[in-house]
């Protein structure tokens, strides 16, 4: 193996493919282009996965939602249509009969599902927006991102029932004056004044709320409006690497249990499963990123075998200067060494160039899709990946290479010489 | 320097057998100048390709500086070539893509001479065929004439015991025939020893000995007057 680390065969080798320059250049134009399209697609694959990634990313990804809606069959002399009421106490017998389940956060509303929006009033603004009763451990299902000086609402707002709420942004920009600080101001909400003890984003991916939404501690929410145990639907997340879909069909039947529904009844409960969804939506983003591997290999594939086929022509073209070569005293060994050290050359050379084209349009698209509405972030391509490419590519080019290596020993120097 | 006896080659076409070398001994001693002559199918190109160890023979001996030439394999026969041979080819067989000076130095490549020693000496044969200040041009734009005169430099530049030409004034006019044996006749002053294959009348009496050819066995092998080339030139 000596050889490959002298300067000589270097010269050789870098003389024979600089002075053959078309040749060269159609050789590498193949494998980069191969070696470009893997970068290029394995990146924007990974850049869709991350950019679903990011659209979860304010919510739990094993979550769901369960209401009540009203009964199909009829039960226990019961009749059909009966309407469900989920109440707070079936947060409990829950909690306790299904173990995978993580946080149960169980929120009563107005605005939303048909009924009315609460007119809100600041001084001389006004608007209707939903209002939410909620717990704070709603904040471990849908991350809140409240803005700097605030809070949402904590333990203490629900012992004591305080007035306090958190607004939305579009609450700020519709009640207060540009610039001024909404925390610890008042607003009115339906007839009952409320402290402003933070603001909530809008985040940019999927969210339960709307930026207009208005947060008060469910107990107050109790008090104001007389709900009594009532709760409009539960917000649950399971523990990671459970079986969400399992988990929505326990939580189902506990449910029908609980507030004597036939087992069979579908209908009684309704449910949204967010889990589910997002597993649906990853495994588009995996299955995209199996694709584009494979699809990235077979072009790498190609180029490299349009290499060995370039070579092998190139071969049969330079029949006479290997022939003369070898008169002059190459040995077979030296012969195809050459050739070989040719194609890995040729085949890295051509690597590295497409790996950083690759990147480089990467890295465009990167900056077009920023400001977009697109789930597409920082498409990259594993370092592991690359390095595997650039092996892949080095050993398939040493075997491609031995094709026409083996081919250039084979013809006798004598047939060789007389070739014209 | 060279020992051939009872040498015998033939070659299969499909089912028939041809007898080209039907039992050859001749010798040559160093620093002769010998032309192989005979008319096309006479055996002549086949027994310098076996000289020149491109070739296997099938029967008989072969002796080249005292070392019996013999159960060679590519490799071996490769180093040997490069140690002892060098080649002039009636069409020249330049790489194409390397200036007159990197042919040259082709040889000395493989017997694995340092880069900068590799120059030296490729200018050094290249002034002795005159063409020094050639030496970065391709054989592209070279005259006949100067790629076989790089070609005799690059067949020196190995420092080999024997030259062989094949037809090495085939491709030429007479005129610059007349200049490569001038050049080929000088190296054998200098003690070379020299084998040359043509066809033509003229360029065999410029060398010193004279082998007949004809129809794979030596019918004539005699010392001739050489005549001296440079008078034509």
């Amino acid at each position: 193996m000596k050889f490959i680390f002298d300067r000589n065969t270097w010269q050789e080798i870098f003389g024979s493919i600089s002075k053959n320059k078309t040749r060269t250049i159609i050789t590498i134009v193949g494998v980069l282009w191969g070696i470009f399209i893997y970068i290029a697609l394995s990146g924007a694959a990974k850049g869709m996965d991350n950019g679903f990634e990011k659209v979860f990313e304010s919510v739990s990804m094993n979550s769901m939602f369960v209401w009540g809606q009203s009964t199909s069959m009829p039960y226990e002399g019961f009749k059909t249509g009966r309407p469900m009421q989920l109440k707070l106490g079936d947060v409990a017998k829950m909690q306790n009969r299904i173990p995978e389940i993580n946080n149960i956060a169980p929120r009563i509303t107005l605005g939303n599902f048909g009924s009315d929006p609460v007119f809100t009033v600041r001084g001389q603004k006004s608007g209707s927006y939903p209002v939410n009763g909620d717990y704070p451990v709603y904040t471990k299902i849908a991350t809140k991102q409240i803005f700097d000086g605030g809070r949402f609402i904590n333990d203490e707002d629900i012992l004591q029932a305080r007035k306090v709420c958190v607004i939305g942004e579009r609450n700020l920009q519709e009640l207060f004056e540009k610039d001024e600080d909404p925390i610890g101001q008042f607003i009115r909400i339906g007839d009952v004044y409320f402290q402003v003890v933070g603001v909530h984003k809008l985040s940019q991916g999927v969210s339960f709320d709307n930026d207009n939404a208005i947060f008060i501690p469910f107990t107050t929410f109790q008090k104001l409006y007389n709900t009594g145990d009532n709760v409009d639907y539960f917000c649950i997340a399971a523990y990671d690497n459970v079986d969400v879909v399992q988990v929505e069909k326990d939580v189902k039947a506990l449910l029908r249990n609980i507030h004597r529904v036939n087992p069979e009844d579908e209908r009684a409960f309704g449910s949204f499963n967010l889990g589910e969804m997002f597993t649906r939506v990853s495994g588009f983003a995996k299955g995209m990123t199996f694709l584009s591997l494979v699809v990235g290999i077979a072009t790498i594939l190609a180029g490299v075998i349009g290499i060995g086929n370039i070579l092998l022509i190139s071969v049969k073209e330079r029949t006479k200067e290997l022939g003369v070569r070898r008169a002059l005293g190459a040995t077979p060994a030296e012969v195809r060494n050459q050739i070989v050290l040719e194609s890995v050359f040729l085949t890295m050379i051509a690597g590295v160039m497409g790996i950083i084209l690759g990147a480089g349009v990467l890295s465009i698209i990167n900056n077009l899709t920023k400001d977009l509405d697109f789930p597409y972030t920082n498409p990259t391509v594993p370092i592991p990946y690359v390095l595997g490419a650039l092996l892949i590519m080095v050993v398939l080019g040493t075997l491609i290479g031995l094709i026409p290596a083996q081919r250039a020993v084979s013809i006798k120097p004598i047939d060789a010489l007389r070739e014209e | 320097m060279i020992e051939i006896k009872n040498l015998h080659k033939s070659y299969k076409m499909g089912k028939n057998s041809l007898h080209v070398l039907k039992g050859i001994d001749f010798s040559v001693e160093e620093g002769e100048l010998v032309a192989i002559m005979g008319s096309s199918g006479s055996g002549k190109s086949t027994l310098l390709n076996i000289l020149g160890m491109l070739d296997e023979l099938d029967e008989g001996t072969y002796t080249l500086d005292g070392v019996p030439i013999k159960n060679l394999n590519e490799t071996k026969a490769a180093n040997y070539r490069n140690k002892f041979l060098g080649f002039i080819f009636q069409s020249f067989n330049l790489i194409n893509y390397k200036s007159a000076a990197e042919n040259v130095a082709l040889p000395l490549y493989y017997q694995r001479v340092s880069r900068k020693e590799r120059q030296e000496k490729a200018l050094k044969y290249l002034e002795q065929v005159g063409l020094k200040q050639w030496a970065t041009h391709l054989p592209s734009e070279l005259s006949g004439g100067q790629k076989q005169r790089v070609a005799i430099a690059r067949a020196m530049a190995a420092e080999p015991k024997v030259l062989l030409a094949d037809e090495p004034t085939g491709a030429l006019d007479s005129t610059t025939s007349y200049e490569v044996m001038d050049l080929i006749q000088k190296i054998n002053d200098q003690g070379n020893t020299i084998l040359v294959v043509t066809h033509e009348e003229d360029i065999a009496h410029m060398c010193k000995r004279i082998v007949h050819l004809k129809d794979g066995v030596i019918v004539e092998d005699k010392k001739v007057e050489q005549v001296r080339a440079a008078q034509y030139v």
